[in-house]
């Protein structure tokens, strides 16, 4: 009687029980950084992996898309990790950002969305080629897919793709994302990511919001601000080009 | 007032996510183009010092700060919901997509970083 009444307090306070668990996840991960890295390891970038290993865990107990969050009692992980807290937070971490950094470092952050766009969908594509698709649509979806999850989409459907050749485009955008979280802060210092004029080129290399909101969190948190805003632009710009410039290139460059 | 800092926040985010959601329909993309990023540029506008065009009262800034220190526990959650599966599940061509255009792109960042970085000297 005592498990069904917690869980149903739980489940109805779903948001509170997401603060909690995630500030459980929080501490434990901080916990394991300095107890077995010694610091090397951020506590946030542990907290990070946890979270995804644990919506792996989620994704395979429920057979659902949301990860952690289609266990009924964590179903507030996805109401704190949605698109609207996520957008909420990032936009505050601008309160204090170098305004001039900004200003200086703007066009070669607005280039680099651009780029970012190009680069993907051109390696994507290049994949799709390689294992065996000739197709201009199918071609130019799995491009798309590799420049966020949301782009692949909206380009297949745009274009009239199959819907396996959509579901792999989004299989992309998502390896992307997690790939960017996880990643990040290993080859930040490599690639001379500790400069806010470095992080606006960061994000609009990645473009994946997510992926740069926890690979810089991860990272560095005073860089947010700075990756975050050029990232924002990039899965509109994506779903700009990739149906219509980028298709109308691949369909000239393939033979079929 | 606490709550005039999150208010602030809350506008600079609906404000910014309409502009970005009104660019789309114009440009006919379906997407919202850069509506976080209008966001911050409005809180920035609106809170920058310099010009001090709100002076903002310590509580007021404390409503802001403690979303910007919520960030990481969010990030956290959001990656506690991520599809993780799907992104597994769609085959080598899918996770080799994924990884080379991540490779590609963090390889191409010193040499879009460097390009212009003379400015960076400028007074």
């Amino acid at each position: 009687m005592i498990v069904e009444t917690v869980a149903e307090v739980l489940a109805k306070n779903a948001l509170i029980t997401a603060f909690v668990f995630v500030g459980g996840v929080v501490w434990v991960s901080y916990w394991l950084s300095d107890r077995l890295t010694g610091g090397r390891l951020h506590g946030s970038a542990l907290a990070i992996v946890i979270g995804l290993l644990l919506a792996y865990a989620g994704g395979v107990a429920t057979g659902g898309t949301q990860g952690l969050a289609g266990v009924p009692l964590l179903a507030g992980v996805g109401v704190l990790g949605g698109a609207m807290f996520r957008d909420f937070a990032i936009v505050a971490t601008a309160f204090g950002a170098d305004v001039r950094a900004l200003r200086r470092a703007g066009w070669i952050g607005a280039a680099s969305v651009v780029i970012g766009v190009v680069l993907s969908f051109v390696v994507g594509a290049g994949v799709a080629v390689a294992f065996g698709y000739t197709d201009p649509v199918a071609v130019t979806t799995i491009g798309a897919g590799a420049a966020t999850y949301i782009v692949g989409p909206v380009t297949g459907t745009a274009l009239g793709a199959e819907s396996d050749v959509i579901a792999l485009s989004v299989a992309a955008g998502l390896t992307k994302s997690v790939l960017v979280m996880v990643g990040t802060p290993f080859v930040a210092r490599a690639v001379g990511l500790t400069t806010p004029r470095a992080a606006l080129v960061y994000g609009g290399l990645m473009g994946t919001t997510s992926g740069v909101a926890g690979g810089l969190a991860a990272t560095d948190p005073k860089l947010v601000p700075y990756g975050a805003m050029t990232a924002t632009f990039y899965t509109g710009m994506g779903c700009l080009l990739a149906p219509s410039l980028l298709y109308l290139l691949t369909r000239a460059v393939l033979p079929g | 007032m606490i709550v005039y800092g999150v208010a602030l926040l809350g506008i600079s985010l609906l404000v910014g996510l309409v502009g970005g959601e009104l660019l789309g329909r114009l440009l006919g993309v379906d997407a919202n183009v850069g509506g976080v990023g209008i966001s911050m540029l409005l809180l920035l506008w609106l809170t920058s010092r310099a010009d001090a065009r709100l002076q903002l009262a310590p509580p007021t800034q404390a409503g802001i700060s403690f979303w910007s220190a919520m960030y990481i526990p969010i990030v956290v959650a959001m990656a506690a919901k991520q599809n993780v599966v799907a992104a597994l599940s769609g085959g080598w061509m899918a996770l080799l997509a994924g990884a080379l255009a991540v490779a590609a792109s963090f390889a191409c960042i010193p040499l879009l970083a460097s390009l212009g970085a003379d400015d960076e000297a400028e007074p």
